[in-house]
């Protein structure tokens, strides 16, 4: 019998093998993005196998929201990507650090 | 009528120093000096027609807090009538004088307009010690009290390009503190007791003062006894009695009307004032006012053996001023207050006429003031000299003895100087009275010895000086024989008032003093030893023959006396060591200690503490802040991480959201 408790176990090791996808990652920034929705979508599963568990469709709701924005977020982050690589000609992880004080 | 006397001079010198611009230089001037002559004539007429009543005259309520209130009131009786003519009188003399003195003046550019200051200066003045003595409650004194105190410090510093006054407008302000703490103890301690500031409710307390006790400091104190002290204190700065008096000397930097006006005629007696004021509290009060006889009776006799030997004619006539003071107290001390107001009334005549005198010398000889330079003036300037001449008779106490014609015949000086003499020998006192006929000796020394030098002999010192030396303006003269003729006449005039009997002068001052059913002084200084009598003439006779043997007869005798005793010459000419004394336990610690707070306190641990905050810290905890910004995603990110991790393991450890 697969219960509630496998879901999250699942969800939980696909949201560590996003956050690390971030961390590890030292060569492309499309991964960054890849990895951060891949972390959205384990909370997704989250959220849809307690919407399951516990009869509520507030959860599915809220999970259709999410996939939904972050279609949006994707293609936002994606097109500023196009326009990072048309200016610096690199989108190596290592040369991205204009975001500093 | 009074409140016109009092707000004259306010109004002088509001319009004289605020508005010289829109109405001009000189009549900024003549505006605060008329309206000092309206308030010293409505004085006289105040004076001459006042019945010894005391009267209130309430111009607004002043304070109103709780038990404390205070109105701004004008008390009218004897003792402020007195005072109002000495201070207005000398106040528009002053003025006056000071159109011919001030009128050039080297310590200022061509283009500069000191004058209307100086006026505004005298006339704002004029003001404070006015509100000093028509004061009706002790705040209002008070507020006097710093007033007089601040125009003082503001014409000593007139000359403020000089180095020398601006030290010595500080020395007197910083010396006047000292005394002014015990006088704000002083209050203090009989709000304390009284609570009340009222003049009247104060004496009407005194007897009760007399029994009660207070802790004071580490010890118990009687309650009437502490107050007369404190008093004193608040008096002895005021009045540059022994041990604060060391900025008197130092305040003759001033413009010589200045020292006239106020450190002879009126600020300095003050403290006599305040003595005589406070008298039904002082008669309670019998250790305090022995010690009052002691530092009188000393200061008298300090400053006249300082007097023989400067050669500052400005300064002689300053411990003159400081040895006259010390004789009022001594009176005061006593218990014959009628007879130190006496005195302070002639003292105010011919003090402020030797100084004006010395100020037309001064003028004349183009601001030297070294005796040793003068000599021979006395055909150069006829009449200062002759001013000068009365002035000296009127100090020495020059006078027929023991011809009583109804008051005795003599210079204000004669009569009013025998008077305290009198009144000491027949309170018992025989110390006191030994000191001040001493001291009155030497008064007469060193009187006839600025006469001699100034007056007679041969020219000395630069040639050219003597040749442009002239007599004064009429502006100047003026004054001086104003001040001439109440030299003569004010101590046979006002003898019966102040000096006839004790039921004479108790009609006369009706509530203002007050003395105990058992003082009788008066009286009974009438009836003292004919040898008491003569002791203070004969001591005048000594004094001037001496000064003639020295200055006229053989004019080498002090130099050589000098030499044979240097020690003692020394002695004298530094005045006893005080200043050294003061700036070796006050003044240098005072500046070792200001100038450790500033360089270690304020410098090291202030500045530095911010500076180190501001430029050592904050910078630190920047960088490292600055370097955590790497711009790098993947940092920013795992210190996002952290910190949810950190919050999750907190909220999960303290319980969640219970």
């Amino acid at each position: 019998m697969v219960g509630l408790e496998h879901y999250l176990t699942v969800a939980a090791a696909l949201f560590v093998i996003g956050i690390f996808g971030i961390f590890l990652n030292r060569k492309n920034i499309i991964i960054i993005l890849m990895s951060i929705e891949l972390m959205l979508l384990s909370v997704n599963i989250n959220l849809v196998a307690f919407s399951s568990f516990l009869n509520d469709l507030v959860g599915q709701v809220f999970t259709m929201f999410i996939l939904t924005v972050a279609a949006a977020e994707a293609a936002i982050g994606l097109a500023i990507l196009v326009c990072f690589f048309r200016n610096r000609g690199t989108i190596d992880v290592e040369d991205v650090n204009v975001m500093k004080g | 009528m009074a409140v016109t006397v009092l707000l004259a001079p306010l109004i002088g010198a509001i319009i004289a120093g605020l508005f010289w611009r829109v109405i001009g230089e000189r009549p900024a001037q003549i505006v605060a000096t008329a309206l000092l002559f309206l308030s010293a004539l409505l004085s006289w007429v105040i004076f001459l027609t006042h019945d010894g009543s005391v009267q209130q005259i309430t111009l607004m309520r002043w304070i109103d807090s709780g038990t404390l209130v205070g109105d701004w009131a004008i008390r009218l009786d004897r003792l402020t009538a007195v005072m109002l003519i000495v201070i207005t009188t000398v106040s528009a003399l002053v003025h006056l004088y000071s159109f011919g003195y001030m009128a050039h003046d080297e310590n200022f550019r061509e283009d500069e307009s000191y004058r209307p200051r100086f006026f505004a200066y005298l006339s704002l003045f004029t003001f404070a010690m006015l509100m000093l003595v028509t004061a009706d409650n002790l705040v209002q004194l008070f507020f006097g009290w710093e007033g007089v105190g601040l125009a003082s410090y503001l014409l000593i510093g007139f000359y403020f390009r000089k180095q020398s006054a601006g030290a010595a407008a500080m020395k007197a302000f910083i010396v006047n503190r000292v005394g002014d703490m015990g006088l704000i103890l002083a209050l203090m301690v009989i709000y304390f007791l009284v609570d009340s500031i009222q003049y009247d409710d104060v004496f009407a307390a005194a007897p009760q003062l007399a029994e009660t006790s207070v802790r004071f400091l580490w010890t118990d104190w009687n309650a009437a006894n502490l107050i007369a002290f404190l008093l004193f204190v608040g008096a002895m700065g005021k009045s540059a009695q022994l041990f604060l008096h060391t900025w008197l000397p130092d305040a003759m930097e001033g413009p010589t009307p200045v020292s006239a006006l106020i450190h002879a005629a009126t600020m300095v007696t003050a403290g006599v004032f305040l003595v005589a004021r406070m008298s039904p509290v002082m008669e309670y009060a019998e250790t305090a006012m022995a010690f009052v006889v002691l530092i009188g009776a000393f200061t008298a006799f300090f400053a006249a053996t300082v007097g023989l030997v400067q050669n500052d004619i400005k300064r002689v006539i300053a411990y003159s001023t400081c040895s006259q003071l010390g004789f009022m107290f001594v009176a005061a001390g006593v218990g014959v207050y009628s007879v130190a107001m006496f005195h302070l009334l002639t003292h105010a005549f011919f003090k402020a006429m030797l100084f004006l005198g010395a100020g037309s010398v001064i003028h004349g000889m183009h601001h030297e003031q070294d005796m040793r330079n003068y000599g021979g003036l006395k055909d150069k300037m006829p009449y200062t000299f002759w001013a000068m001449l009365i002035g000296t008779l009127a100090i020495t106490g020059v006078g027929i003895p023991l011809l009583y014609i109804g008051f005795p015949v003599g210079l204000a000086g004669f009569v009013s100087k025998d008077a305290i003499i009198e009144s000491v020998y027949a309170s018992g006192t025989t110390y006191a009275f030994w000191m001040l006929v001493f001291a009155a000796l030497m008064t007469s020394f060193y009187s006839w010895r600025l006469m001699f030098l100034t007056f007679w002999g041969a020219p000395r010192g630069d040639k050219h000086t003597h040749e442009h030396a002239h007599e004064s303006p009429q502006t100047m003269l003026i004054p001086l024989a104003v001040l001439a003729v109440g030299s003569v006449l004010a101590g046979m005039v006002f003898y019966g008032p102040f000096f006839g009997s004790t039921d004479q002068v108790r009609e006369y001052f009706g509530a203002a003093i007050f003395m105990a059913e058992d003082n009788n002084l008066v009286s009974e200084a009438h009836y003292v030893p004919i040898w008491v009598v003569l002791s203070p003439f004969v001591a005048m006779l000594l004094g001037l023959g001496l000064a003639y043997q020295f200055y006229i007869r053989d004019t080498s005798l002090p130099g050589r006396l000098a030499e044979t005793f240097p020690g003692a010459y020394q002695f004298l000419l530094n005045k006893w060591y005080f200043d050294e004394i003061y700036e070796f336990l006050f003044v240098r610690p005072s500046k070792f200690l200001g100038r450790f707070l500033w360089k270690k306190g304020d410098g090291a641990v202030i500045d530095g503490g911010i500076n180190g905050l501001a430029m050592g810290v904050v910078p630190f905890f920047t960088r490292l802040a600055g370097r955590a910004q790497s711009g790098f995603i993947y940092h920013y990110a795992t210190a996002m991480v952290i910190g949810i991790v950190l919050i999750v393991t907190f909220v999960t450890l303290a319980g969640g959201s219970n």
